[in-house]
């Protein structure tokens, strides 16, 4: 994919004024964030479950090497064939030969972020094959030329009035006159468009939410059933998961099943819950002939002795970016890359680097809201945090705020000068300030008052009325 | 193969020394054996400990709420009644196609002798599927379905409609139970190709945000409990 996370500037301030995606993006808060809200009541024991959704991938993520390998041996034992991708190219190299050796002319695939994050399908359909989305929202993004803007609702910045121009633009051997007005029309539309590719497909690629170590199993978590088609129809079925995707047991997917689905769409649990051990049995009169998966690391165990090693326990709900103010204001295009959101702000700089990612982590006001909803506990203000101080300790940043955080820097080490300075500053502010309450203009501070005046201080600072308060002086 | 051997061992010696803090690798191996070998549930939520006749009922208002019907029969004899009954009450064909479950074979079909019986996979004609749960979760009203020659998957996902029976007696209040009667009941074999969690007809929220029935899989989820 064309990553344009440098870009980020840019592409919130399109993002900013294009009314489509701010009508789409105003559904988030009555949506998704509401019925997580909903959900979490019914399920007293939910905030419990949080500690033990992040003890369980903390304990999996200090013995990944084990559980990846105790993983292999059971789905090996299973009959899957296991592959190994130390990074993008690797899966997708490994993931074409697979096609090529079942000759494969058309390939369907259920969801999955991982074959986004590598790049999947431009590499197959250089070679030639067909590539068919089949989850709705990807589907949606696939006939638009576009990549999924969230990872759980890849469609999420489309309107439907959109959704009914693509059909009649894509779909025209159907009838011109045929009505698409109400969602439902839409949904069977594609439905009995994509049934076709289904029972045609001669392979089906499916992501992985959780690799089960005890009984070798891959899982899939959906509500469209677009999964299942897709690894039971086509001959092959090909599962791509990242290695922090492994948990060791089936209790601990008992546990984290209850966090899934209730942190990303406030279900109680989604429709399907689909764990997939090997290829079709002796005797079995349908499922996939062989049965392969991808373990791609692309990165991720360089997070492994960081700070960073946290950002590995996520479970990839999306709740995070569903509460986050930035993505709520531009959406996920805007970070470039696969990941938007805070996960992304806290991933993205560890897959394609921190030179070409150093806005995302900048784009935050640390509010704090994506930690708070986070079902395995993810610091996540703090990793970006980790990402800012790297990014100034190599050098980034701009000369300004280089600057800028010197001069505070330096300040900040010398308390005593710090409080004079603040509080002649905040004096003096507040003098000039003082006949509007506002400035529409300041020095230095153009970013913010080009777009909302900066309210006038008041005339102390917190330390002198914090000493006075201290003091006994009545307010 | 020595490629792939190397990327396999590049990847595991890698993650292997980035998680080298000191702790003897044979502590790491006793750590891991331990939790595989001996899986205790977490915390189980209360709503799902409570006695027989609370988690049936907490079983059929979930399914109800994730817009499946419910039907409830006193004994097996009375499945093909229902069956027929769910079929003429939705003007849907009386043709159901089903795998070799000897529990659904062992009905009293002929007392319903407009119903018509075909058996196998699905096919992409088929508008009805029947299929036997190997257990059902109450806590959020969820069906365990197991592939193989008795259920085959693609009913599961093909047909509009599909008509699980399920007995009484397998419903459990949590999925740690049901996962451990898989467990059990797979023995040195492991689990089937696919075990299925269903917990409601098929439906999409990506048009648009609103939730739409049928996006996939089957538009209709009807659920017999027997006993």
């Amino acid at each position: 994919m064309d990553v344009t996370a440098h870009a980020f500037k840019e592409n919130a301030a399109r993002a900013l004024s294009d009314s489509q995606l701010q009508r789409a993006l105003a559904g988030l808060p009555g949506g998704l964030v509401a019925q997580r809200t909903a959900a979490r009541a019914k399920l007293p024991e939910f905030e419990a479950l949080r500690d033990i959704g992040r003890d369980i991938k903390n304990h999996t993520l200090a013995h990944l090497d084990l559980y990846l390998e105790a993983w292999e041996k059971k789905a090996r034992e299973a009959g899957t064939i296991v592959h190994w991708a130390p990074t993008a190219a690797g899966a997708r190299e490994i993931i074409l030969g697979i096609c090529r050796e079942a000759n494969a002319r058309l390939v369907t695939k259920g969801k999955s972020m991982i074959s986004e994050e590598v790049g999947l399908n431009a590499h197959l359909e250089a070679a030639g094959i067909e590539v068919v989305e089949t989850d709705l929202g990807e589907y949606l993004v696939q006939i638009r030329k576009e990549t999924p803007s969230h990872i759980i609702a890849p469609a999420i910045h489309l309107t439907q009035t959109q959704v009914e121009a693509d059909f009649r633009r894509r779909h025209t051997h159907l009838p011109r006159d045929r009505v698409l007005v109400e969602a439902p029309q839409l949904v069977n539309e594609a439905r009995l468009i994509l049934r076709e590719k289904f029972l045609a497909a001669d392979v089906g690629i499916t992501g992985a939410n959780f690799l089960i170590a005890e009984t070798g199993s891959s899982v899939i978590v959906t509500n469209e059933g677009n999964g299942d088609l897709t690894q039971s129809l086509a001959k092959v079925h090909i599962v791509v998961a990242s290695i922090e995707k492994v948990i060791p047991t089936l209790a601990d997917l008992a546990a984290l099943i209850r966090l899934l689905p209730r942190s990303a769409t406030g279900q109680e649990i989604s429709t399907y819950v689909t764990l997939s051990t090997g290829p079709r049995r002796p005797g079995d009169p349908d499922g996939p002939e062989a049965c392969h998966v991808v373990v791609l690391d692309n990165g991720r165990s360089a997070l492994l002795d960081t700070p960073f090693r946290e950002a590995l326990r996520c479970i990839r709900c999306g709740a995070c970016m569903n509460h986050c103010p930035v993505y709520g204001a531009v959406g996920g295009h805007a970070y470039g890359f696969v990941y938007p959101g805070p996960i992304g702000a806290v991933i993205n700089p560890a897959i394609i680097g921190l030179k070409e990612a150093h806005h995302l982590p900048n784009a935050s006001t640390f509010c704090g809201r994506c930690e708070s909803v986070c079902p395995v506990k993810i610091p996540l203000p703090n990793l970006m945090r980790e990402w800012r101080t790297k990014e100034f300790a190599t050098g980034g940043g701009s000369l300004a705020t280089r600057l800028g955080l010197g001069i505070w820097r330096f300040l900040a080490r010398r308390p005593k000068l710090y409080h004079l300075t603040t509080r002649l500053g905040i004096a003096a502010l507040s003098a000039l300030g003082r006949r509007r309450g506002r400035f529409r203009w300041l020095p230095l501070a153009g970013g913010w008052t080009r777009h909302r005046d900066m309210p006038a201080p008041q005339a102390r600072t917190f330390q002198q009325l914090w000493a006075e308060h201290r003091a006994g002086v009545p307010r | 193969m020595t490629g792939s051997e190397d990327r396999r061992r590049q990847m595991l010696d890698r993650i292997r020394s980035a998680l080298d803090d000191g702790t003897p690798q044979h502590v790491r191996e006793a750590r891991v054996r331990e939790r595989l070998g001996g899986a205790s549930p977490h915390l189980v939520p209360e709503r799902a400990r409570g006695g027989a006749a609370e988690m049936r009922a907490i079983f059929t208002e979930h399914l109800a709420a994730q817009s499946a019907t419910v039907v409830s029969v006193a004994s097996a004899a009375e499945v093909p009644a229902a069956v027929a009954g769910y079929l003429r009450g939705n003007n849907l064909p009386m043709r159901l196609r089903l795998g070799g479950d000897a529990r659904l074979s062992a009905l009293p079909w002929s007392r319903e002798p407009a119903l018509t019986l075909e058996r196998g996979a699905a096919r992409a004609d088929d508008e009805v599927a029947l299929s036997h749960a190997a257990s059902a979760v109450a806590e959020t009203g969820t069906l365990i379905l197991a592939s193989g020659p008795d259920n085959p998957v693609t009913l599961n996902f093909l047909p509009d409609t599909h008509i699980v029976v399920v007995d009484a007696q397998s419903l459990k209040g949590h999925y740690e139970a049901a996962l451990e009667a898989a467990r059990q009941h797979m023995g040195a074999t492991g689990l089937p190709r696919t075990l299925n969690f269903i917990s409601g007809p098929s439906r999409s929220a990506d048009i648009g945000g609103k939730p739409v029935l049928g996006a996939h899989g089957p538009r209709r989820l009807c659920v017999i409990i027997v006993g």
